[in-house]
Parts: structure tokens; C-alpha cells; sequence
């Protein structure tokens, strides 16, 4: 077992799935409010404009869209972010992954904002609070306090899912796992014991915290 | 209560069923004596092992079929995906792999080999009316393009340090990206790649460069130890090299690429094992 941390650069690949799980974690946490406003918003259009997001990209597989970023976008197309393809792979892997979890981030924000009751919002609008400073100072504080659970759950999917990025060349760990495959198939099953005891170690503390924090920033009622 | 237990007996006999169909299955595969074996081929590398709809064809997929002939076997074609192939023969799940194997000392602990039936080398593909790759030294400031995890992509990471390297999970991803002009040229086997320009959607676009920097002798990987199947393997090899069907095999499946087997081609095949 010894010899794969010798012979691979284990860290470094778990390095960059951590890398890929902060930025992407960010990404869709900006993206996922915006669609959540929408949604959430009194205008018909951007409702409907955000019910779309959600729909088409929670029913892609996320597979497709992160070789589509890369093969369309980046190959055909030509939407480079640097002429170094690892770069390239990283920038575009994390826009994908933000893209594909924000719908997720989207509707856990929604479950949150609907724990907080009607009452708030009606109070926030008769003290003459606009639909924006009431959304911001009272629904979406409480609401995002409400949602930590289903977030926790999404960052937790993010983490794991991030292993497909391999597919259009980001050398995070399942790419370095095909690597260890590839040249030393007698420790097969080490190499799959390191790569599931690292995604362990990444997750459980996060599903810890997450449990900790939702007791703690609850609104109690 | 009547229904459950109508249920209940209609669940008894599909379960029973079942358990017969996988019984006589399972009697059919280990039924080692028997003329019908599985063979383990690559499914998705065109020109050498390829699978469309319910039909094989390629190199790999001739040599295979004649050894099976040679040796009076029915055989059952399965994927042998190239992570999975010591596995494979070592619990007997196929009796032997035709698939771009290459022979190496790491992997005859595990197995043995017939072979070499093929003697190919790592080259480029590069787009047709380009000139200015001619061999791994013109490669500064190039775009390439291999696959994750693959021998080749290691090998010219560490012979082209700095390489600007495009890696996907498949080869026909890199294909794509060669012919939009993404990357200049796409590494691996000169089998593989003599495959991939053969294509007709590709005949005419792309080209092999035709300057090998590494020896990948193929070999027909068998069970470790097993002699006996091993020799009769070799014999079939010979046989398939002396009678010109090798040589018309390549001609038909790589000839289109306009590609000519290396140097040393064809080999004299004898069992390998560590």
C-alpha cells in the first residue's frame, strides 16, 4: 500500500477533487439563490425562467454536461479560458459542476424558504418592506437556516460527483485511480480501498458539521 | 388470505425458476471440457475489435475466431476492458483475451501469453495535410490528445516533459477534438490509430505518422500455467501467420489507413509466462 503513495501522487489528486468540490461548492451557491429568487420572485417570467433551469438541468445527466462543456463549448466552439488544457478542464469542469448543482442548491433554498411561515413575510411587507428587503432581510436568512440539511446533502453529492470531471481530463482521483489500475492491477483492491477511505474522509466530517449546524441555527419556533 | 397464498406460490415458482435458469447458466460457463467458451475482445477500438449491434469485426476478432477454430471452439465474445483483463483469466470468467494486450513482465506474473501475434508501437495520428509532426522530437509546442490512465499518456509525459496534454475517457473523443483543430495529434498505439483512420467518417482526413517511439508486443493472454491451452494457442498463431490470413486481416481492417505493419512484423509467436 505503501508503494502507491510512493509511486502516485495520491495528495495531489485529492488536492484537486477538494479544489473541485470549494470552487464548484461557491459556484452553485451564487447561481442556486439567483434561480431561487426567481422561482421565488412575484414575475411570471422569471418563475417560469427559473422552473426551466431546475427542470432541464436536474434531468441531464451531469456526465453530459461536463464533456458537452468541454467537446461544444471549449473543442467546436472555442470558448477557451487558457491555451494549457489542464486549466482549460479545471475552469469549464467547475462551471459545469456549478451549473448542474445549482438547480439542486436551487430547490433546497426553496425547501428552506417554505419553513418560514407566511406570517414573516406579510409583516415584512405591512412594515413597508419592498419584495427584495423583505426577501433579503427576512425570508431568505431564515429560509437559508432552514435549508442546511438539504445544502449539506447537495455539497455531500458535489464531493462524489466531482470524480467525473475525469472524463474530459481534470487529474483528480478517479482519473489517478485508472492511472494505479492501469500500471499496478495487483493492488487492485488497495487502490480502491485508498480512493474510498479518502472520499470517507472527505464526506463524513462534512455530514457531521452539517448535522451540528442544523441543530444549532435553527429558528426555533 | 387466499390471494396471499396464490402469491405466495406463484413467488415460490418464479424464485425456483430462477434459481434453475442460473443453475444450468452457470453449468453451461464452467463446463470447461465443453466446446463453448467465452472470449474476452475489445469492444470499441475499430479496425481491431469492435462491436456494431450483434456483430464483431476487426483483427483482433479474425485472430480470435481462428483459434477458435483451430482449436474446434464455439465462442461467445464478452468485453474485456483493459483494467479488467488479468481478472478475467485469472477467475476463468473467459478462457483467453485477444485485445491490443501487450506482453510485459508485470503482467505475465498474473498470466501467460501467446504470442507476440502483432508487434505495434506507440505513434501519432495526426490531420492529414499536416506536415510539421514527423516523429515525438516535433511535438514542442503541440496540442496532444490520449486517453486517462493509458500506458501512452504516461509514456509521453515522461518523453515530451511539458507536453500540452489533452486526456478523455475514450479515443474517439480525441478524434473529434484532432479534427476540430483543438489538438494537433492524438497518441497511442499505431494499431489503434491506423484503426480510428480507417473509419469511414475519418477515411481521408487523418493519417499515422508512421514513426514509433515504443514496442508493444500483443499477445493472446490465457490462464497462468495453463501449458497445455497455451501451446495449442501458439500453434494456431503460427498457423494464421503461415497461411497469409494475417497478413490479409491487417491488409483489410488497417490497410485503408495506408498503414504497413513496423519492423519485425509478423512475429514468431511461443508461450510467455513469468
Amino acid at each position: 500500500m505503501g508503494e502507491l503513495f510512493a509511486e502516485f501522487n495520491v495528495f495531489a489528486a485529492f488536492g484537486m477533487t477538494i479544489l473541485l468540490t470549494v470552487t464548484a461548492a461557491i459556484g452553485s451557491l451564487l447561481i442556486g439563490t439567483v434561480v431561487a429568487i426567481m422561482r421565488l420572485s412575484p414575475v411570471a417570467v422569471f418563475q417560469r425562467a427559473g422552473a426551466f433551469y431546475v427542470n432541464t438541468v436536474r434531468n441531464t445527466p451531469l456526465t453530459l454536461i461536463i464533456i458537452a462543456s468541454n467537446i461544444v463549448m471549449a473543442v467546436n466552439l472555442g470558448f477557451n479560458f487558457s491555451k494549457d488544457f489542464s486549466r482549460n478542464n479545471l475552469i469549464w469542469a467547475v462551471i459545469a459542476l456549478s451549473v448542474y448543482h445549482a438547480a439542486f442548491v436551487c430547490e433546497a433554498i426553496r425547501s428552506g424558504v417554505n419553513t418560514v411561515p407566511v406570517g414573516q413575510a406579510e409583516a415584512a411587507r405591512s412594515i413597508g418592506l419592498t419584495f427584495s428587503q423583505s426577501l433579503r432581510e427576512i425570508v431568505l436568512p431564515q429560509g437559508f437556516r432552514g435549508a442546511i440539511t438539504p445544502l449539506g446533502n447537495t455539497l455531500i453529492a458535489l464531493t462524489k460527483n466531482t470524480t467525473v470531471a475525469t472524463a474530459i481530463g481534470v487529474a483528480e482521483i478517479s482519473g489517478l485511480m485508472s492511472e494505479m489500475i492501469e500500471f499496478r492491477s495487483d493492488l487492485l483492491l488497495f487502490i480502491f480501498l485508498i480512493v474510498a477511505i479518502g472520499f470517507v474522509i472527505l464526506t463524513l466530517p462534512v455530514g457531521i458539521l452539517i448535522t451540528y449546524l442544523s441543530k444549532r441555527l435553527v429558528v426555533k419556533r | 388470505m387466499k390471494l396471499r397464498r396464490t402469491s405466495a406460490v406463484a413467488i415460490a415458482t418464479v424464485a425456483a425458476l430462477g434459481l434453475a435458469a442460473c443453475g444450468s447458466d452457470g453449468g453451461d460457463g464452467a463446463a470447461a471440457g465443453g466446446n463453448k467458451v467465452k472470449v474476452g475482445i475489445k469492444f470499441d477500438q475499430p479496425g481491431l475489435g469492435l462491436k456494431t449491434g450483434a456483430t464483431y469485426s476487426g483483427f483482433d476478432v479474425d485472430v480470435a475466431n481462428f483459434i477458435a477454430a483451430e482449436l474446434k471452439l464455439e465462442v461467445e465474445f464478452v468485453e474485456a476492458v483493459s483494467a479488467q483483463r488479468e481478472t478475467l483469466l485469472k477467475t476463468g470468467q473467459v478462457k483467453y483475451i485477444v485485445g491490443t494486450y501487450s506482453i510485459t513482465d508485470k503482467r505475465k506474473a498474473d498470466v501467460s501469453f501467446a504470442g507476440p501475434y502483432f508487434i505495434a508501437g506507440q505513434d501519432l495520428l495526426v490531420r492529414a495535410d499536416d506536415t510539421s509532426i514527423t516523429g515525438k522530437d516535433t511535438l514542442n509546442g503541440k496540442n496532444l490528445c490520449s486517453v486517462k490512465g493509458s500506458t501512452s499518456a504516461q509514456k509521453i509525459k515522461d518523453e515530451v516533459p511539458g507536453v500540452n496534454l489533452q486526456e478523455y475517457n475514450t479515443y474517439s473523443l480525441c478524434v473529434d477534438a484532432l479534427k476540430s483543430g483543438a489538438v494537433d495529434a492524438l497518441t497511442t498505439d499505431d494499431t489503434i490509430l491506423a484503426g480510428y483512420a480507417a473509419q469511414d467518417a475519418n477515411k481521408g482526413q487523418l493519417k499515422v505518422v508512421g514513426n514509433t517511439f515504443s514496442t508493444e508486443n500483443y499477445g493472446v493472454g490465457v490462464k497462468k500455467d495453463d501449458t497445455e491451452f497455451c501451446n495449442q494457442v501458439v500453434t494456431a498463431l503460427k498457423k494464421f501467420i503461415d497461411s497469409g490470413k494475417w497478413e490479409e486481416s491487417v491488409k483489410k481492417w488497417l490497410g485503408p489507413a495506408n498503414y504497413t505493419p513496423g519492423a519485425g512484423n509478423p512475429p514468431t509467436p511461443t508461450c510467455q509466462s513469468a
